[in-house]
């Protein structure tokens, strides 16, 4: 399996988004704002797509229009109600016009069903190069963020009064999210975003209680995950984003029974 | 030297006056109950004591200094709105997000700080509760391990939403008992606001009345009268009292029953069920 170039580069890839999803992923779980994840995916398709329009790469399209869209939905601020309907409103306006730019560039099915569904094994080393520079960038920040966003995801009105600057706090939390949906949609594309992201990060919070060890748990499923749906992906030729949303969902209504199990 | 002073304090939002021109003075190491109907404005008055919310016009000094946000000398405990975020996490690894949480960077809980928590924990009497997850508290538990945080930085001035809300009476009674030993012990001030006046009466040094934008400060028998709170209700009040419990009627309802019950009704019930 490893004697092919382009199986170690998806290896590679593969490994690095799912370490940083996994990880971004605990955070949005716990700040309960799994649904903007998915919205932002969809956003990314818009960027894609119109990236493809215009001749730039689709990457580039796909981070650029997550990063603003993330900024923008974590200054919408906190009330919950009201930032739901706002999410779902931009996420079928994005769709829609990633419908359009499809319209116009008629001869990029292939490139939609990669940009849906996922491509890993397109990859290439520059492509990878770009996606480890990007999750380094994404973890360097979670650090610097991560104890004012722990705080404010469970108690926003208590970590306001202690000085938490609360929407810088979510901004930078969306941007970092942004980078991390970008860099799943190119594993299992952006419909799938879900599985990485938010899978492997609801088991670790099923089966540890800690806040550290539910993170590193995250990450070590996400990339257990993904590597697995590679190989198995290369002994049966099914896709693989088939064998990561099968483990993930495998993984995570284990995570539920054991949770029952153990309550 | 005061604990907290507001002096003609208006608070303004969406174009109506929560409080206007409200003076009062609470001094060092006082407990004091704050009471007042639904939007008199208790927690608009802890979040300005704060500096979370502007005033309109007047002063506020919180132990002789201007009232700014992330003051240290200032615990705060905000009313629970009964949010479910991170219920599986130990009471400790909350208390421990607070007390680190306001700082940016690679933070680590150093022995200082794990010291500092443990501290906290023992004057709530919640060192062991910490190692379970939150969500397996009961509402009374919960509301302590809370507590706890508003320790953490060892302020002057403790301001106390609502701690009791939808506690059990044998829970309130527990919650308001360690509030008063806080006062006693670390020499603390305390403002806690309240639906209702009874399970604070016995506790309290003197009480704070909030009522059609005005404050009234003062011992429990001089305000809580009918004169004085019909005119901050705007309505006739008759207070009856009973031994030691005060029933306030507005006719023949009971104002502060109602108010809790109307609490109840949106959805403030949290952790009721297994206090049990």
């Amino acid at each position: 399996m490893f004697d092919y170039d382009f199986m170690r580069t998806a290896f590679a890839a593969a490994g690095v988004a799912a370490v940083l999803a996994g990880t971004v992923g605990f955070f949005l779980v716990l700040r309960g704002q799994t649904f903007a994840g998915h919205a932002l995916s969809h956003v990314g398709f818009t960027g894609a797509t119109g990236a493809v329009l215009f001749g730039l790469s689709p990457l580039a399209g796909l981070v650029g229009f997550t990063l603003v869209a993330g900024i923008a939905m974590g200054l919408f601020g906190e009330k919950l109600a009201e930032r739901d309907v706002a999410i779902g409103m931009m996420l079928s306006l994005a769709l829609g016009l990633g419908l359009l730019f499809l319209h116009f560039y008629t001869s990029a099915a292939t490139q939609a069903t990669a940009l849906l569904f996922g491509n890993v094994l397109g990859v290439d080393s520059s492509a990878l190069l770009t996606l480890l520079l990007m999750a380094a960038a994404s973890l360097v920040a979670l650090a610097f963020i991560g104890r004012p966003l722990v705080f404010a995801s469970l108690q926003s009105e208590l970590a306001e009064a202690r000085g938490v600057p609360l929407r810088f706090v979510a901004a930078a939390f969306l941007a970092i999210v942004a980078v991390a949906t970008a860099e799943c949609a190119q594993i299992v594309g952006v419909l799938l975003v879900f599985t990485l992201m938010v899978g492997p990060a609801a088991a670790a919070q099923n089966f540890s209680r800690g806040l550290a060890g539910g993170v590193a748990l995250s990450a070590g499923l996400a990339l257990a995950e993904a590597w697995g749906g590679l190989t198995l992906a290369f002994y049966t030729d099914w896709p693989t984003s088939f064998w990561i949303t099968a483990l993930s969902g495998l993984v995570y209504f284990a995570s539920l029974v054991a949770r029952r199990l153990a309550s | 030297m005061s604990a907290l002073r507001f002096d003609a304090v208006t608070i303004r939002l969406g174009g109506r006056d929560i409080l206007s021109a409200a003076s009062f003075v609470i001094e060092d190491g006082e407990f004091i109950g704050m009471l007042g109907a639904n939007g008199a404005g208790k927690t608009t008055l802890m979040r300005a004591a704060l500096g979370l919310t502007p005033v309109a016009s007047g002063a506020i000094r919180v132990l002789d200094r201007p009232a700014t946000r992330g003051n240290a000398a200032v615990g705060y405990m905000p009313q629970n709105r009964g949010r479910a975020q991170g219920q599986r996490l130990t009471g400790y690894d909350v208390v421990a997000s607070a007390a680190i949480g306001a700082r940016f960077g690679l933070v680590r809980l150093d022995k200082a700080m794990r010291r500092e928590i443990d501290w906290a924990l023992d004057h709530v009497d919640a060192r062991a509760l910490a190692r379970r997850s939150i969500g397996e508290l009961s509402g009374g538990e919960r509301q302590r391990l809370l507590l706890s945080q508003a320790l953490l930085g060892r302020p002057r001035l403790l301001l106390l939403d609502e701690p009791l809300i939808s506690l059990d009476p044998a829970y309130q009674k527990g919650v308001v008992d360690i509030a008063r030993r806080l006062r006693d012990e670390l020499n603390i001030a305390i403002l806690f606001s309240a639906h209702e006046l009874n399970p604070l009466v016995n506790a309290i040094d003197r009480v704070l009345y909030l009522g059609g934008g005005a404050a009234v400060i003062g011992p429990v028998d001089e305000v809580v009268t009918g004169p004085v709170l019909s005119r901050l209700y705007g309505a006739e009040i008759e207070v009856v009292r009973v031994k030691e419990r005060f029933f306030v009627m507005a006719g023949d309802v009971d104002v502060e029953r109602e108010a809790h019950r109307h609490e109840h009704g949106h959805g403030h019930g949290h952790g009721h069920a297994q206090d049990g």
